[in-house]
């Protein structure tokens, strides 16, 4: 392998970075936490501005806090995060549109009460 | 009082958890008998101190592999005796004739086998061979973290003995190898059973997301000097494929298990009928996982084929990118198909065309293997070893499996053979030639660097010819019975509907595949009996192409005496061709043995029990412990010792003298 | 590694190091991972309230921005004792540390009195499939919480103790790296099952 410095001397850490990271996390949080209690806009809009203040708040915490991307190369912790985020991001929506559309076609309280009812006559 | 204590120190364990019925009762005894005997062996020739310096506290990949293989290779015997049984009450549970099991024992029978046959059997072999080969492949003498190695097995072990458990102390689930709720939730299974299921799963799959994370790091940080990923040998990238899969598809199962334990245990409603509980989310999790485990299990073993394709064409591997390509497709894909294992359970029409479009999209890469395999077998000069029938058999099934999965995969004809026998033998066929004959090819093919002589081969074919005829009588009956309209898990039918013929054809399936098991357990005693003028004296008994034939047979503790150092893709062939040989000696660092990992398994055991049987005395005992002795182990500063390059040519050349001497029975 | 030898030990340290903290980078995908199917079943689980509360009645949201609030300084001030140890100034490593154990700690201690409150008014994790998901998935948030300050007390007294020797930079490097993932996690906590959770849906 090619020659390997501690990854995290190799890491210019300072405390600009540290504290622009912090100032931005707070502002996006504090940004959000406005938008729902003080929001007029509708529900909709404020849900995909939501979405994306968290999306911000994440990248915020992975640059500044956990140095993604200052890796050498080859980038495998890079790589790793990508994979990671492709396989949570297909479980969660996957899982999301396969059970709306479950419930929509056969609701767990209709199929509660036929499961009720199977018990109730012996089976 | 009395009671308050009982609930502290016993939980729910009482006189009646010990077995009623005959059978399990026999099954008890015998476990306990045999482990006494063991016991009282180890004691008689004084072998605790060699057992416990040599094998459990090793941190050593090569013997960790071998504790592995041997735990497997128990558990076929186990998850095979469940399958005679199921067989057997197939046969002749038919009109008036109530078979041999009762439908609960039948029931805890089907779900035992299925369990114990991909957790402790088929993911034993996995890690195992990984543990025995990888390493030396990647040019590397031991795995990334040797530690939570041995933490993993010890983790396995803690497992499989919780679910041997179920048969002396208690009883074992009745609800499927998947538990689906809400029959596995409490109100309809309110036994042990269940909590069993879920411990040893729980303990063991911790067991192997350690492994996978371990097995990826030392892909991606151990290959020696100048093996670049390209220059990797495909076994080596079927695990760093397989290995991404575990990291990602074994924390669903955690969770999984953990949400059916809270429902269980503290009332939670996660899959309950009622109180918003959504049993449909369980299948929907579950599968999450269990189709990744499939390709986790599978792409090992495409790995080992590709690796004796190869050596017994004595060619290169066709199609080297290509197949790499193919398992990148694979890892994937497998996460985006899980919907396919429950079309019928009411999913809309561009829900199910999605996942059925992307199951077919499979067929593709794994098509693109076979034909590698294919044109590297043409033209090349093929030896037919016993690895090879092993790996012709192999084709031939897992296409057939292949063809009816790609069937499977149009929802309109899934919803005919959904929980029928045809999906049994669907799955059987593609588990047993993908994944089990692989790993029996893999065992035949690199057993000599692990005990340093050959096994006998007629034997050994033998063995795969019972495995792959005895396969064909037992599961090509239950295509035709599952499309004649036979369900699974079926305890007793009528008569009159004529299914007993077929029944009976794959009984006889199953004898002839327990005959093969008995070849392979002859064979090896043969080969140990015969084991002096079996050795094999070069390193290399196939005439191999990667590193781990560059070093003796049995690979030494050590490995290599010096690193090697790679510029091409099959560099122990190329050394060969060009007359060259590594060598040379150098200060080696290994990990010092350590009795952590065992203690630590000892107390996920007793954390499984006390949670299974509600006994939270213990299990908050067996919590604190396993802290503990985690603090304890991070205190030491220095597991690891240097040995020198000295030492390394003292021993190698005690070595070599034992070779001369082994050399006279040729 | 006290022996006399030809290798070049502080390659070796630095390789092990490089092994660890990759390694560790995978765990805590794998946790994400852990993480995003618990959200799914939270996302799926979270309209079923059953007859009972729902997230709009029941969280306290300028509460809750008060405990992430909390969490997110810890995470900074976790930061500034990795830049004391870049300096490798002990006194300021094991203070920041201490800093960062008082507010994950105050931050432990609000979410389970909201825990305890929740409970106590009979809306505990036997009410319903969305009571049982929010509890599972804030209080796992809460358990990796724990962990990590037992984690961070123990490094803290090796500190204390042998100083800043290699395995001690490199243990407080991983612990650092655990705790800013808890911070992300949390975010997400945050935005999907408090802030979507209150909105008028």
């Amino acid at each position: 392998m090619s020659a390997v410095v501690s990854e995290h001397d190799e890491l210019h850490l300072s405390y600009g970075k540290y504290i622009t990271g912090f100032l931005l996390s707070i502002l996006s949080t504090v940004a959000a936490y406005l938008l729902v209690t003080r929001g007029t806009s509708t529900t909709h809009v404020t849900e995909i501005l939501l979405a994306c203040l968290a999306a911000v708040q994440f990248i915020v915490q992975l640059v500044f806090f956990l140095h993604v991307g200052e890796e050498r190369k080859p980038r495998w912790r890079q790589l790793i995060l990508l994979l990671m985020i492709f396989f949570a991001v297909v479980v969660v929506l996957g899982s999301v549109w396969i059970m709306y559309n479950l419930n929509y076609r056969m609701s767990p309280q209709q199929m509660n009460q036929y499961m009720q009812n199977q018990t109730n006559s012996g089976l | 009082m009395i009671g308050s204590f009982a609930i502290a120190w016993l939980g729910r364990l009482s006189w009646h958890a010990f077995p009623q019925a005959a059978v399990t009762r026999g099954a008890a005894v015998g476990i306990v008998l045999g482990a006494l005997v063991v016991l009282t062996l180890l004691t008689y020739f004084h072998k605790w101190r060699w057992l416990w310096h040599e094998w459990l506290t090793t941190q050593d990949p090569k013997r960790i592999g071998v504790m592995y293989v041997i735990v497997a290779v128990a558990m076929l015997l186990r998850g095979g005796s469940d399958a005679v049984m199921m067989r057997l009450q197939q046969a002749v549970s038919v009109g008036s004739n109530n078979g041999p099991f009762s439908p609960d024992t039948f029931q805890q029978v089907f779900s035992a086998h299925g369990t114990i046959m991909i957790f402790f059997v088929a993911m034993g072999l996995m890690f195992g061979i990984i543990n025995l080969v990888l390493p030396q492949q990647l040019g590397s003498r031991d795995v990334a973290f040797p530690f939570m190695n041995a933490l993993s097995f010890w983790l396995f072990t803690s497992g499989m003995i919780l679910i041997n458990l179920s048969l002396v102390v208690g009883e074992f689930s009745a609800a499927g190898w998947l538990a689906y709720p809400p029959l596995s939730e409490l109100k309809f299974s309110p036994g042990v059973g269940v909590d069993y299921w879920i411990w040893s799963l729980q303990i063991a799959g911790v067991g192997s997301l350690m492994s996978g994370i371990n097995f990826l790091v030392t892909i991606v940080k151990n290959r020696c000097q100048g093996m670049t990923m390209m220059k990797m040998p495909m076994f080596a990238w079927s695990v760093f494929g397989s290995m991404i899969l575990v990291a990602f598809a074994f924390p669903i199962l955690t969770v999984t298990l953990t949400l059916l334990f809270l429902d269980r245990a503290l009332g939670m409603h996660f899959f309950t009928a009622g109180a918003g509980g959504n049993a449909m989310m369980y299948v929907n999790l579950i599968w999450a996982w269990g189709h990744p485990e499939v390709y986790i299990l599978v792409l090992p073993s495409f790995g080992i084929y590709s690796e004796i394709v190869a050596t017994f064409s004595r060619k290169r591997l066709f199609g080297y990118t290509s197949m790499v390509w193919a398992i990148g497709a694979i890892v994937f894909l497998s996460f985006t198909v899980w919907l396919h294992h429950f079309f019928t359970m009411g999913a809309g029409a561009d829900v199910n065309a999605v996942f059925g479009i992307a199951t077919m999209l499979i067929a593709i890469p794994t098509g693109v293997k076979i034909f590698n395999w294919l044109f590297t077998m043409y033209r090349g000069r093929i030896r037919f070893t016993s690895p090879m029938v092993w790996f012709m058999g192999f084709v031939f099934l897992f296409i057939t499996g292949g063809v009816t999965g790609v069937l499977m995969a149009v929802p309109a004809i899934d919803f005919q053979v959904h929980n029928s026998l045809f999906l049994v033998a669907h799955f059987h066929t593609m588990i047993i030639s993908g994944v089990v004959f692989g790993f029996f090819a893999g065992l035949t093919y690199w057993l000599p660097k692990v005990l340093g002589f050959r096994l006998h081969e007629g034997l050994g074919k033998i063995a795969a010819w019972c495995w792959i005829i005895g396969f064909m009588l037992a599961f090509f009956p239950l295509y035709i019975l599952g499309l004649m309209g036979a369900t699974r898990r079926l305890d007793h039918y009528d008569a009159s509907l004529g299914w007993q013929p077929l029944f009976i054809v794959a009984g006889i399936g199953a004898a002839v595949i327990v005959a093969g098991i008995v070849c392979q357990l002859l064979q090896l005693a043969v080969s140990i009996w015969q084991r002096n003028e079996r050795r094999d004296l070069t390193g290399d008994p196939w005439n191999g192409r990667t590193l781990e034939w560059s070093v003796p047979s049995p690979t030494p503790f050590y490995v290599f005496t010096k690193l090697p150092v790679v510029t091409e893709r099959d560099q122990f062939w190329a050394d060969k061709q060009a007359g060259k040989k590594q060598g040379g000696y150098e200060d080696i660092i290994l990990p010092k043995n350590s009795g952590v990992p065992i203690i630590i398994g000892g107390l996920s055991f007793l954390v499984g029990f006390g949670a299974i049987w509600h006994i939270w005395l213990l299990a908050i005992v067996g919590l604190l412990g396993i802290i503990t002795a985690l603090i304890v182990r991070s205190m030491n500063d220095e597991p690891e010792y240097v040995l020198t390059a000295k030492e390394v040519e003292r021993l190698e050349n005690a070595r070599r003298r034992k070779l001369k001497e082994y050399a006279v029975y040729e | 590694m006290s022996e006399v030898t030809t290798l070049d030990l502080k390659r070796v340290e630095a390789e092990a190091t490089d092994k660890t903290t990759f390694g560790f980078w995978v765990y805590l995908m794998t946790d994400c991972v852990l993480f995003a199917s618990l959200f799914a079943v939270y996302a799926v689980l979270h309209g079923n309230t059953f007859g009972g509360p729902g997230g709009r009645e029941l969280f306290k949201l300028p509460y809750v921005l008060v405990e992430t609030i909390v969490l997110l300084t810890s995470s900074f001030t976790m930061g500034l004792a990795m830049l004391a140890l870049q300096k490798r100034d002990k006194q300021a490593v094991v203070g920041w540390l201490l800093v960062t154990f008082v507010l994950g700690g105050v931050f432990l201690g609000m979410e389970l009195s909201e825990f305890h409150a929740m409970v106590t008014e009979g809306n505990s994790w036997r009410r319903s499939g969305f009571l049982s998901s929010y509890f599972t998935l804030v209080g796992t948030h809460g358990l990796h919480i724990t962990v990590g300050l037992i984690w961070m007390a123990v490094v803290g007294i090796f500190t204390l103790k042998k100083g800043l020797t290699d395995t001690v930079r490199k243990r407080l490097t991983l612990l650092s790296l655990f705790w800013h993932f808890l911070d992300v996690v949390w975010i997400f906590i945050f935005t999907v099952v408090y802030l979507l959770g209150s909105l008028n849906i």
